[in-house]
Parts: C-alpha cells; sequence; structure tokens
C-alpha cells in the first residue's frame, strides 16, 4: 500500500476564508478566554501588516487598527477536517482523517482510475486550490511516514518501502512527530536523528518514554500495522456559515448560500447520491427561521439547486437579522441521472422537464404543478385524482358513457328555459358508505347558447332542478 | 449603385408579398388532425415555434375537441403537454378516452398574476411541445412575449380568450374564431385568412 498525506497547515483559516466576502482584506482568527483574546491564525494581508499568530489581541491592534476578526471554533475546524475526509473518500476507499490537520489516504489502488502519481497528485492539488485550502502533499509506504514527511518537504514522495529506513534515519527526532512531545526530550537529551533512536536499547526507551514511542517507531518504519481510524461517509449533511455580522437582506444571503449549495453537491456526488429535501436554517441571534427546499425527484446539480433555493429564500420574508446560515439534508437518496440521447438537438438554454417543473414548484407553491388521471370510483367528482412526482402510473378508466373534458370544481346551478336534452338519464347512485352519498341522473343537454353540457338532476326527478358539472368543451 | 435583386429571391423570403396570391409556405405545420382545417391552413397545421390564438364566445364550447387530436398525438410519442391555469378541471376520464397518455399532459395552477409568467416560462424552456393558456387581459404586449417565448423554446403555444378580442390586431401567427358553430380562421401568417368556416364533426 501506498500512503499520501495531505498537511493542511492553515485549516481553520482557509475554512474561514473560502467563506468570507473579502479574503483579501486584513483577517484574523481570534481564540482564548475574553480577558487574554490572541491570534490563533491570520491571513497574508494581516501577515504583511506584522500580525502573526500568538499574538495578544491588544498588540495587534495596536499594529492594525482595523481588521476583520472570526472567532476560532476547534468544532469548526474538526467540521471542515470531516469535509475534506468526504472529499478524499471520492479518490480512495481508505481515508483518515485521526490526525489533527491531516487527511491521510491509501493511493495505490486508485492509480488504475486517476493514473500514475505525478499526474494523481496534480488532481489532488487542482481540487484543494479549488475547494480553497492551502496543502502540502507527500507519499511513503506508511501513513505515519507520509505524515512525517509531509511535515518535512512538499511534494515529498517515497514509492518503495526499500527506501524508507535509510530515509527516515536521517530525520531529525524533533521533526518525526512523536508522541507526547518525546521529539524535544530526545533532542535535549542528545538524540539528534530517528537512526541514533533506533539504535538504542528499546528496554532502556520503553522506561523512559512508554510504550507508545516504540510503538510509533515500528509503525512509522512498517514493522508494525498502523490500523487507522478509517472515515465512513456520514448518512446526511450538515452544513453551516457563521456570517460574523447581522445581515437583512436576501442579495448578502446569496454568497453563502452558492458555497453551502456548492459544498452539498460535492457531498452529494462523492456519495453518488442527490437530495429531494432539505432545509435551509437561518439563524438569529435568537432562534432561527427554516426554509424548507423540496423536490420532487433526487437532484443534484449545483445551478439547479441553487436557482431553487434562492427561489425560496426570496420568497421569505427577513423580519430579524441574520447571523448565521446552516444547511441540513437528512435524506440523500440514490441519484440516476436522466438518460440523454447524445445527438439530441436542443433548443439554446433547453431545460429539462424537472428543472422547469422545480422552478414553477419555487414560484407558485409546491401544490401548484401535477397531473390528472382517472380513479375508479363511480362519483364523477371522485373518478380523477391529482398525481405529483413522475413515479406514480396512470391506471386506465372503466369503460363508461360519454364524460365531458371539462368538469366544474363544483356543480352550479343551471338556469336555462331552453335546454335540449342529447342523452340520458345516465343514474349514478353510489357512496353510501362514505358520508359522500351521490343519486343523480345526469343527461347531456345543449343550451340555448350551443354549448354542449353535462347536467344532473336528483334521481328520479323530471322537472327543473338542473345541475351543470361539466362541459363537453 | 443599384443592386439588382430577383424578385423571386424577394418573394421566396418573404420580404416582399404578392398581393391576391399568397406564398408558398413549406407544409411543415403540427397536423391539426381535421383534414377540413389543415386543408386552409397555409402551412398545413397548427404553426410551430408559435402562438395560436383561439378566441371564443365562452368557455366549454369545443376548444378541446379542436386540440385534442393534437395533443392526443403528441403525448402518444412523449411529448409534454402543459395546461397553464386551465378555467376547469380537465376530467381525466375524457381525456384518457380522447386518446390523451395522461403521463405527458401536466396542470399548472397559477393566479392570474403568475399564469402568464408561468405559461412564458413554459414556452420558453424548450422542453414542452405544447403549451396552452388562458391569458386574462386583452393585453398585445404579453402576447408578444408568449410568441417570442414559443419561438425561442420550439413550442407550439395555444392561447384560448374571449371573442371580443378579436377586433384588436394580435402577434399571434394563427388566430382562430369561433363563429356560429364553426371555426374562421381570422389571421394566418404567411398567407391570406382563407374564407368560410371549418365546421367539425362533434
Amino acid at each position: 500500500m501506498l500512503w499520501a498525506c495531505i498537511l493542511l497547515p492553515q485549516l481553520a483559516l482557509d475554512a474561514v476564508l473560502r467563506r468570507h466576502p473579502e479574503p483579501e482584506a486584513p483577517l484574523a482568527l481570534v481564540g482564548g478566554p475574553a480577558q487574554l483574546r490572541s491570534l490563533h491564525a491570520v491571513n497574508a494581508a494581516a501577515a504583511a501588516a506584522g500580525l502573526a499568530p500568538g499574538m495578544r489581541l491588544t498588540a495587534a491592534h495596536a499594529l492594525l487598527p482595523q481588521f476583520a476578526m472570526v472567532d476560532y471554533e476547534p468544532a469548526a475546524e474538526a467540521r471542515v477536517q470531516r469535509f475534506l475526509a468526504a472529499w478524499a473518500y471520492r479518490h480512495s476507499s481508505l481515508v483518515s482523517a485521526q490526525w489533527s490537520s491531516a487527511i491521510v489516504l491509501e493511493v495505490r489502488a486508485s492509480f488504475r482510475l486517476f493514473g500514475p502519481w505525478p499526474r494523481f497528485e496534480r488532481r489532488l492539488r487542482g481540487e484543494l486550490e479549488q475547494l480553497g485550502f492551502r496543502h502540502r502533499i507527500a507519499l511513503a509506504p506508511t501513513p505515519r511516514a507520509a505524515r512525517v514527511l509531509a511535515g518535512l518537504r512538499d511534494g515529498m514522495a517515497v514509492m518503495e518501502a526499500a527506501e524508507l529506513p535509510a530515509l527516515l534515519d536521517r530525520i531529525p527526532v524533533r521533526r518525526a512527530v512523536l508522541p507526547d512531545e518525546a521529539g524535544t526530550r530526545l533532542q535535549r537529551m542528545g538524540i539528534r536523528t530517528l537512526g541514533q533512536l533506533r539504535g538504542l536499547p528499546s528496554d532502556a526507551l520503553r522506561r523512559r518514554f512508554g510504550q507508545a514511542l516504540l510503538e510509533h517507531l515500528q509503525k512509522l518504519y512498517g514493522q508494525a500495522d498502523d490500523p487507522l481510524e478509517c472515515y465512513q461517509p456520514p448518512e446526511h449533511f450538515d452544513e453551516r456559515v457563521e456570517l460574523g455580522y447581522e445581515v437583512e437582506t436576501h442579495t448578502a444571503l446569496l454568497f453563502p448560500l452558492r458555497r453551502l449549495v456548492g459544498d452539498l453537491c460535492t457531498y452529494l456526488s462523492i456519495r453518488d447520491g442527490g437530495v429531494q429535501r432539505f432545509v435551509l436554517r437561518l439563524e438569529h441571534e435568537q432562534g432561527h427561521t427554516d426554509v424548507e427546499v423540496g423536490l420532487l425527484a433526487p437532484e443534484r446539480s449545483a445551478s439547479m439547486l441553487f436557482e431553487l433555493a434562492r427561489g425560496r429564500l426570496e420568497r421569505v420574508e427577513i423580519g430579524r437579522p441574520v447571523v448565521g446560515m446552516r444547511l441540513l439534508a437528512k435524506h440523500l437518496p440514490p441519484f440516476v441521472p436522466a438518460m440523454q440521447d447524445l445527438f439530441a438537438q436542443r433548443a439554446q438554454q433547453a431545460l429539462d422537464w424537472p428543472q422547469l417543473r422545480e422552478r414553477l414548484r419555487a414560484r407558485l407553491g409546491d401544490e401548484a404543478v401535477y397531473r390528472v388521471a382517472p380513479q375508479g370510483d363511480p362519483r364523477p367528482e371522485r373518478a380523477w385524482c391529482r398525481l405529483t412526482g413522475d413515479e406514480a402510473k396512470v391506471p386506465v378508466a372503466p369503460s363508461r358513457p360519454p364524460r365531458p373534458t371539462w368538469l366544474l370544481p363544483e356543480p352550479v346551478p343551471l338556469h336555462d328555459t331552453r335546454l335540449q336534452v342529447l342523452s340520458g338519464p345516465e343514474r349514478l347512485e353510489s357512496g353510501w358508505w362514505d358520508e359522500g352519498d351521490v343519486r343523480r341522473d345526469y343527461y347531456v343537454v345543449r343550451t340555448s347558447r350551443g354549448q354542449r353540457a353535462w347536467a344532473f338532476r336528483a334521481a328520479g326527478v323530471r322537472e327543473g332542478g338542473w345541475m351543470l358539472h361539466g362541459w363537453f368543451a | 449603385m443599384v443592386q439588382v435583386v430577383a424578385i423571386d429571391s424577394l418573394l421566396a423570403a418573404r420580404t416582399l408579398w404578392h398581393a391576391g396570391r399568397s406564398a408558398r409556405l413549406p407544409a411543415d405545420g403540427e397536423p391539426s388532425g381535421h383534414a377540413a382545417l389543415d386543408a386552409r391552413l397555409p402551412q398545413g397545421g397548427w404553426p410551430r415555434r408559435a402562438l395560436t390564438e383561439l378566441l371564443l364566445p365562452a368557455n366549454g364550447v369545443g376548444e378541446l375537441a379542436l386540440l385534442l387530436p393534437t395533443l392526443a398525438r403528441m403525448t402518444a410519442v412523449g411529448g409534454t403537454v402543459v395546461l397553464v391555469a386551465p378555467p376547469f378541471v380537465p376530467y381525466a376520464p375524457a381525456w384518457q378516452a380522447a386518446g390523451v397518455d395522461l403521463a405527458g399532459l401536466h396542470v399548472v395552477d397559477a393566479s392570474p398574476r403568475d399564469a402568464l409568467w408561468a405559461q412564458e416560462q413554459c414556452l420558453r424552456s424548450g422542453t414542452c411541445t405544447a403549451v396552452l393558456g388562458w391569458p386574462p387581459g386583452g393585453d398585445d404586449r404579453a402576447l408578444r412575449r408568449l410568441q417570442v417565448a414559443a419561438d425561442s423554446g420550439d413550442c407550439c403555444g395555444f392561447v384560448l380568450r374571449d371573442r371580443r378580442h378579436a377586433a384588436n390586431a394580435s402577434p399571434a401567427a394563427l388566430r382562430l374564431v369561433l363563429e356560429d358553430g364553426g371555426w374562421r380562421v381570422l389571421k394566418c401568417r404567411g398567407g391570406q385568412p382563407p374564407s368560410g368556416l371549418v365546421q367539425l364533426a362533434h
């Protein structure tokens, strides 16, 4: 096996910057207790002004009076790491995010799919850049060695297990990511390289540094198995964006919305799934507003999902300032792309029917688009029903005398002194069991204006009392 | 410099119209299913990529009988037909009996304000074969938008309106009015309206 380690030196900062509307302006992540706030990480513009991680906030303000501050949240960092693990899962089935600020993945099995390592590496770097993450990548026959090499030099690749020991032996202990600060202690004791360390008697090392160090060394050199906590893609998607400022207009929400929907689609393509229903949660200082986005069929096109979510969002009245936005998708059904003819001729900017339907539903309401289908019930108002979605099959109506093509939603009285009966009566008598009792005699009549109407009288009644129920249009 | 242009080429390009003689258009219309009507229309059927206007004395006077053969044929081959805000319920058993594959027939409920928007979206989308609408007002601009949308979406558009609009000009490519139980062609692009009524067998 060959392991690639992707080291993410400024994971928390990148996670903030990629969602920030002005990533070029000076920005710092701030952490620590209220009285002793200090900088956790700074972006390039802030670093150019002299700000550095570890600096106290008061000192930073003295250097640069104006810069954007975002609270450093370890939980958010862990979430981004999980997101990147999900992304890496696209390239390999063995992915681990057990070490902080790093993603480890087995790559040899993927060479046949993505090509040899240099090409594969370019692909990984390209995608990481597009996602907006600084990174260092190294390759080694053991995951721990890859992790150590990535820390030493970006782009290192050791393909052969035989080359590994000689290379590792030369590495300073301080840089070997040893457990419990053992590296610094060993350095002070005068042991400079891993080679020297390995030369020491193991019993003495165990007594001084514990079993963990020996196990680390064995795993590093590939002399012992290194069982990793493998990443399993979660069953649902849940991402949020902290806005950092109060938003009261829709337009200001579109940028974070585009990022969230983009991440959702990245995630969906990894799982080879689609999304049919998700919730956009607008977070206020207190409470939240939920915007439901529902589709009739699973989709995963980023532009379409964005347009739909935007349509729904713009119909929501923002009563209170929004400070955060969250996208929750619980059910991620399998996605089957619609088959399209390779050479199909389509008009410019053509939509397919599901896209058009979702656009109509987004503006007109979820119930606005439907199909009609016959039902077996003999009562005319129940002999049809609405179908939503594409799955439902249209049954075939039982054979009956001619029916009108237009049905009135409710029968209305028909006042016409010159009605001419064309055919009938047809007695319909049904529904005594469910309170919808119907006993009517239906006729086809011609009105004085020449329309052919479907009208009924109560069963057995001979004169007057016409109710209009449909038109033979 | 005077450029010499053959009159035939101008006639063929339909930039020049020869009075009293109708231009010969390719008969590439969408057959209406009524031979008597097709024979009178310059393209031998409903114009494609265009709007057709049906002017009625009231709803429910035979407008569906006119259209159902076309809609049945379109849905039978997998086409998508959309009814935008119809005035009544399209009664499924009857439409099915007329041969319409209900799997391809979609109904869109919309308020009068949204109905024009919805019809334009459907016409323009390029995914619908035919779109029927009942636009409420007599707005010439709205019909022009629909006509353009039908053209760009490669769709047969139908609008069904009250007969009193017959007196006003309309951008629709074809206008039919129902009079005395028969259809009269009021306007047809690419030819002079034929005289006489077309009676459909009820």
